[in-house]
């Protein structure tokens, strides 16, 4: 075997300049593939982070039917005390559940005693709310970032809001809400701090206490639009989940129908799509990868075999079995992919740490500076490196094939 | 596929054949067919050719020399008659078969010299141990210094193909064939690439080995002065023997 390593390895030194011109092509699709997929890879945990830390959690529990209503923000399919204490339970029972927060979604005006808007507001227990949702407070972009999100008496007002109704932090602003029944109430809260933008849903509500919220609406007891959950470990997002909603589909209402229902982040924010997009990208320049080893290494092993007729004449007329110099042959195709592959992934592997080392920064929606930080698992890069060198084989097989089976006369012959 | 390169199978083959010709052909016969036209290039031939001897086809271009050493080589099956090489049938023989009865029993010296350009003069004369017999590494490299030596090219070992003469690399060529300790060296035209003297050279260095290996040599060519060197001469015309000749100036028709 050593001897086929050193006659396929000879033969493509004697061709260096089209080695280094097929490795090369190689090498610069790996490299692509490589980088594309810690880039985008990053950016996607990044963004995800984003989402599911200072917003969305990684799961929400809502009243059957509130979400498709969600746009109204609707009181009337607010879970009641019953059904929250429900929840509390099933919840406090999963062991790979952090935290939970109870939240009253809901639409106001929004004062600032000279002019008026609209806005939807996000309501909560701060310490709840904090635990499950640890990046919100990051996003509190003017006034300072406090423990306990905010007291009773304060909001915390979206950005496009501040700039277009000219709020500063200190003010005071009046909400007016209407409640279930249609009667109005107002409460005047002091602005303690500007939220950033995020897209998906909630990303531009402003906050207020749970407390406020209840006297705002003049609710007595308990109701809640939404709960938002945090794992302890994304990656049992998807066992979790299946398990909740086999457990709520279990609880149903006095005509059968279930009374909760349950969402991931995936199914409320709209990113997760741009994820999905980025995977089928990723997929595609796989694709791309696979074709270009495959045409490259074809075409070398096809000119490779008819140039040297007349030596595979020699060797088969000397006795060397047809499965030896098929090995020949397929070993230089895998020589050559695993060249190429070798310093497709040192230099993937360098550029990764440069980038990292760079601290290279990129914009996102209304985010800026989100810093790049391209990582890349040994699994991706094992399975590149199989693929890759398992297509160099591959596409070696037929000329391979076809030096094998010639015959040594006529390639003798051969001039 | 190992084969003992010494010991009691080789002696027991060798005692064999003092009894059997090396190769016998009976009635044998070669036509091609190229569409509708078929050429007869060998008609029905009969001969034999003993262990250790020194034997030459020749006649004009066209005759047949080449399609008769091919078949004797096992590269080409005949298309009727038999034909026996080292008591082998070879007719019967598939691809494979075929390929590993010559690596084991055939050496092979090529017009073009046909080196491997990318081995040196060591490891051509190597591959057949390496690649085709499988040699444990003393002994080929014993085997392989005893052969360059014998050929005269024991200083020049670590050159390659490209850095040495056409009649060097016919020496090495020559010490490929034989490394295997084949029955015989089958050699169409070794020499016409060669200019006069080389060539002469060449002859006298097959002759050399046949009496060193007890190697039976068969070689085709044109030139009236190397095939004078042969001890048994086969003359072909248009694909029938016409005379065999020996040395000794004994002609049968
Ligand atoms: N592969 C083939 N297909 C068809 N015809 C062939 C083939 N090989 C040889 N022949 C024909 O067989 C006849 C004998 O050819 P061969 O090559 O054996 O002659 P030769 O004596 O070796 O000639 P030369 O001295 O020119 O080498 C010729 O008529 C040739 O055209
Ligand atoms: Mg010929």
């Amino acid at each position: 075997m050593l001897n086929v390593i050193k006659i396929a390895a000879r033969n493509l030194r004697r061709y260096l300049r089209r080695t280094i011109l097929t490795s090369s092509l190689i090498t610069l699709g790996v490299v692509a593939v490589l980088l594309f997929i810690s880039v985008t890879g990053s950016f996607k945990s990044m963004m995800v982070g984003q989402i599911t830390d200072s917003m969305i959690g990684h799961l929400q529990i809502h009243r059957k039917g509130y979400m498709a209503s969600i746009d109204n923000l609707p009181l009337n399919r607010n879970l009641n005390q019953q059904q929250v204490a429900k929840v509390k339970e099933v919840l406090s029972g999963v062991d790979a559940v952090e935290s939970f927060s109870m939240r009253i979604k809901l639409g106001a005006m929004f004062s600032n005693f000279t002019e008026t808007t609209n806005i939807r507001l996000n309501t909560v227990i701060p310490e709840q709310e904090v635990k499950t949702v640890p990046l919100l407070s990051e996003r509190i972009v003017e006034g300072q970032k406090k423990d306990v999100l905010l007291q009773k008496g304060e909001i915390l007002i979206p950005e496009l809001i501040a700039k277009g109704m000219k709020v500063k932090v200190g003010d005071s602003v009046v909400l007016v809400a209407n409640n279930k029944d249609g009667s109005v109430n107002g409460k005047t809260f002091l602005v303690s701090g500007v939220l950033e933008g995020i897209s998906g849903p909630g990303g531009r509500d402003g906050v207020i206490h749970l407390d406020d919220a209840k006297e705002l609406l003049r609710i007595d007891g308990v109701e809640i639009s939404e709960i938002a959950v945090r794992l302890k470990n994304m990656g049992d997002l998807p066992r979790v989940f299946s398990s909740l909603k086999g457990e709520f589909a279990s609880f149903t209402n006095k005509e059968g129908n279930p009374v909760f229902e349950v969402h991931t982040w995936k199914d409320l924010s709209p990113f997760y799509n741009i994820a999905q997009m980025i995977d089928l990208m990723t997929f595609f320049i796989k694709i791309m990868l696979v074709a270009i080893v495959l045409v490259s290494i074809m075409n070398v092993m096809i000119m490779a075999v008819y140039e040297r007729i007349n030596e595979i004449g020699t060797i088969a007329a000397i006795g060397t079995l047809p499965g030896k110099i098929m090995a020949l042959f397929v070993t230089e195709g895998f020589l050559l992919g695993v060249l190429g592959t070798a310093v497709g992934t040192v230099i993937s592997l360098i550029s990764i740490a440069v980038i990292n080392a760079a601290g290279l920064t990129f914009n996102f929606g209304r985010q800026s500076n989100l810093v790049l930080a391209p990582t890349i698992g040994a699994g991706d890069v094992i399975t590149i490196v199989l693929i890759v060198i398992g297509i160099a084989v591959a596409a070696s097989l037929q000329p391979a094939y076809k030096a094998a089976r010639m015959d040594p006369i006529t390639a003798l012959r051969h001039v | 596929m190992t084969i003992a390169y010494s010991g009691d199978f080789e002696k027991e083959i060798l005692t064999k054949e003092k009894v059997m010709s090396l190769v016998t052909a009976d009635h044998l016969e070669k036509t091609y067919q190229i569409g509708e036209i078929s050429v007869n290039a060998i008609r029905g031939v009969n001969f034999t050719i003993e262990p250790a001897s020194f034997v030459s086809f020749v006649g004009p271009s066209g005759s047949g020399k080449s399609t008769l050493l091919n078949m004797i080589g096992c590269l080409d099956p005949p298309t009727a008659g038999s034909l026996k090489v080292v008591g082998q049938d070879i007719a019967r023989m598939d691809r494979k078969q075929a390929a590993h009865f010559r690596g084991e029993h055939i050496g092979f010296v090529f017009q073009d010299f046909n080196l491997i350009p990318v081995l040196t003069v060591f490891e051509n004369v190597e591959y057949p141990l390496l690649m085709v017999q499988n040699w444990p590494a003393k002994e080929r490299k014993k085997r392989v210094n005893n052969l360059l030596d014998a050929v005269g090219m024991g200083d020049q070992g670590d050159k390659y193909p490209s850095q040495i003469s056409g009649g060097q690399k016919q020496r090495v060529a020559v010490a490929r064939a034989l490394v295997t300790n084949a029955k015989m060296v089958l050699a169409d035209e070794p020499t016409a690439n060669l200019d006069g003297e080389t060539a002469n050279r060449i002859i006298n260095l097959m002759k050399k080995m046949r009496d060193e290996f007890d190697t039976t040599f068969i070689f085709s060519t044109h030139d009236p002065k190397v095939m004078q060197s042969a001890e048994i001469i086969f003359t072909l015309e248009d694909g029938k023997l016409l005379q065999r000749q020996n040395d000794n100036g004994g002609t049968n028709a």
